[in-house]
């Protein structure tokens, strides 16, 4: 049996999110909309994409996976010039990193990509 | 078998807070108890620059007049509060507290709990010289490298002495530098002569904690899912735990009020500042937040359980702020045609200037708002059709002059460079200074033996 045909599709419609600061590190919460993208978002935002999604803008990424939640948490190290006070970012605080990793595309297969956007209109 | 509940409400998710929040949490319904956090990483160092100014001032002072307007309903319906707005003067606001009882015609009526000890300002070089080094937890560098900046230090205290305050029948508990899930877990474990090494209710203690201590974001507030949904937020309700003696809870808010308590707006405050989720330290223990269970069990109503603990560790963060500097932000507006081509020549044109000043920054960092100040390159390409754009340039240094002739040099673009440039009717940019946050590590030993509870009364 062929594969199921995969297509592009932004986490925005798989995911929510939230962010905050730890130091110079933002954390992003990945959340999955519906628990059974979990698995999806486990499997396809790996570390090397997000570190790729990010490059130029944070010096390094670790993740970790709390099923029980069907999240994923990301800490993107040297994200916030600083971080707290000493900071001269608009977000200084991490706080819409969350929006930005919700732009990252994943491939996924084509009836999830259907029900996802349809689920968001 | 106990069915008794416990109602902790959250009041204040930070200084600066929605004010009527804890009004409506003592009014709104049933609750046993307030906590009120008051201290970010950096509020410390604030405090204690307005305590040298002043040997009286040091705490949050917000928090007196709103003892003021909730006094009365406190005392009659017998709700107890725990706040960490002392500060770096935990004694001076209890005074305040005591003499706002007082002149409410409570005299008698009122006893203040005030816990200290948390302070290490005064025994700074005493402990370094015994060999603590401070550590900075991020960059490992020893604290002696900017030992005469340091502004303030404090260690993060645990429960301990808030439960016994609540324990010598404290109505407000007042601290300065505690954990904010402290301000939970302690009328838990004062409420159901938990034993404080029992990891496992420690750590749902501490999911409790972590569940309230940001007021409304985990009661709809900031909530990202189906945000066009969540109604009423000109009342929102603010989040309220009601405990079970198994160490289980369910989160909710009072009846009649906005936002939603939904699995959604509890995950989202959960992950929020996370780390390692396995390892959530505290002083009191380890929370592993990978064996949070929730459900949604009724409108507004979440059931969290089956956390899990692990004891807890020897040492104390300890939140040290220091001078670090100065610096500046200053900002204009360009507008269509071409709004964000003329907001980058301005940025060229300033940064030449700059350069010929001859003035050192550790850094310069511009951001056009509208186009990439939130996401970066990630924003992709500006529209050139963009109606405006705010050109938002700061700068950072240690030399205060540089920092001064910067704020300077954002006005004078306005008739010295692209046309089309408004928005400046703010006046120059201030110059800040820095206090920065360094986190460090102390054995417990060294601090808790300094640690008091006074029970002070009205």
């Amino acid at each position: 049996m062929p594969a199921p045909k995969s297509v592009p599709l932004q986490l925005r419609y798989l995911a929510h999110a939230r962010s905050g600061d730890k130091g110079n590190s933002a954390n992003v919460g990945l959340i999955a909309l519906e628990p059974e993208w979990y698995d999806l978002l486990r499997r396809q935002v790996t570390v090397a994409r997000v570190r790729r999604h990010f490059r130029g803008m944070v010096s390094g990424v670790d993740r970790y996976e709390l099923p029980n939640l069907s999240a994923l948490n990301f800490l993107l190290h040297g994200a916030l010039d600083g971080g707290g006070t000493i900071s001269l970012k608009t977000d200084a605080q991490g706080k819409v990193y969350s929006t930005a990793l919700l732009r990252m595309e994943i491939p996924v297969p084509a009836a999830v990509a259907r029900a996802a956007r349809k689920a968001a209109r | 078998m106990s069915a008794r509940i416990v109602r902790i409400a959250g009041g204040q998710g930070f200084w600066g807070d929605w004010l009527e929040a804890p009004v409506r949490q003592v009014e709104g319904g049933p609750i046993d108890y307030l906590m009120m956090d008051y201290l970010a990483e950096v509020t410390m160092s604030i405090l204690q620059k307005q305590k040298s100014r002043n040997p009286e001032a040091g705490y949050a002072r917000d928090f007196v007049p709103l003892m003021g307007r909730i006094l009365p309903t406190i005392v009659a319906k017998g709700i107890r509060v725990t706040s960490n707005a002392g500060g770096v003067n935990p004694r001076g606001c209890a005074e305040a507290v005591l003499r706002l009882a007082r002149d409410h015609g409570f005299a008698g009526k009122l006893k203040v709990g005030l816990v200290s000890g948390d302070d290490l300002l005064p025994r700074l070089d005493e402990l370094l010289t015994a060999g603590h080094q401070l550590r900075d937890m991020e960059t490992g560098q020893p604290l002696s490298d900017i030992r005469s900046r340091v502004l303030s230090a404090n260690a993060y205290l645990g429960m301990a002495p808030m439960v016994e305050a609540l324990d010598r029948d404290a109505h407000v508990v007042i601290t300065g530098r505690v954990t904010d899930t402290g301000l939970t877990l302690a009328p838990m474990f004062h409420e159901f002569g938990w034993d404080p090494d029992d990891w496992d209710k420690v750590a749902a203690g501490t999911v409790a904690g972590h569940i309230i201590e940001c007021g409304a974001q985990s009661s709809g507030g900031n909530l990202l899912k189906d945000w066009r949904k969540v109604k009423g937020m000109a009342n929102p309700g603010f989040p309220i735990v009601e405990v079970s003696d198994n160490g289980s809870f369910v989160v909710t808010k009072h009846p009649g009020t906005g936002g939603v308590v939904s699995v959604a707006s509890v995950t989202e405050q959960l992950v929020y500042e996370m780390g390692n989720p396995h390892e959530y330290i505290t002083p009191d223990g380890v929370a592993d937040f990978t064996t949070i269970r929730l459900e949604q069990t009724g409108k507004d109503r979440v059931r969290v359980t089956g956390i899990r603990g692990a004891p807890r560790t020897p040492m104390l963060k300890v939140s040290i702020a220091y001078s670090y500097g100065f610096k500046a932000v200053g900002t204009l507006v360009y507008s269509w045609p071409d709004a964000y081509d003329k907001a980058r020549a301005a940025d060229r044109i300033l940064r030449q200037r700059l350069k010929d000043l001859g003035l050192e920054f550790e850094q310069v960092l511009t951001e056009f708002v509208g186009v990439d100040a939130t996401h970066g390159r990630l924003a992709g390409p500006a529209d050139p059709e963009a109606p405006e754009v705010q050109l938002r340039v700061g700068v950072r240094s240690t030399d205060r002059a540089a920092v001064e002739r910067f704020t300077r040099e954002i006005a004078p673009l306005v008739l010295t460079g692209p046309p089309s440039v408004t928005g400046f009717a703010g006046g120059r940019p201030q110059v800040e200074e820095v206090v920065a946050y360094w986190p460090a590590l102390i054995d417990r030993t060294a601090v808790e033996p300094g640690v008091r509870v006074e029970i002070l009364e009205a």
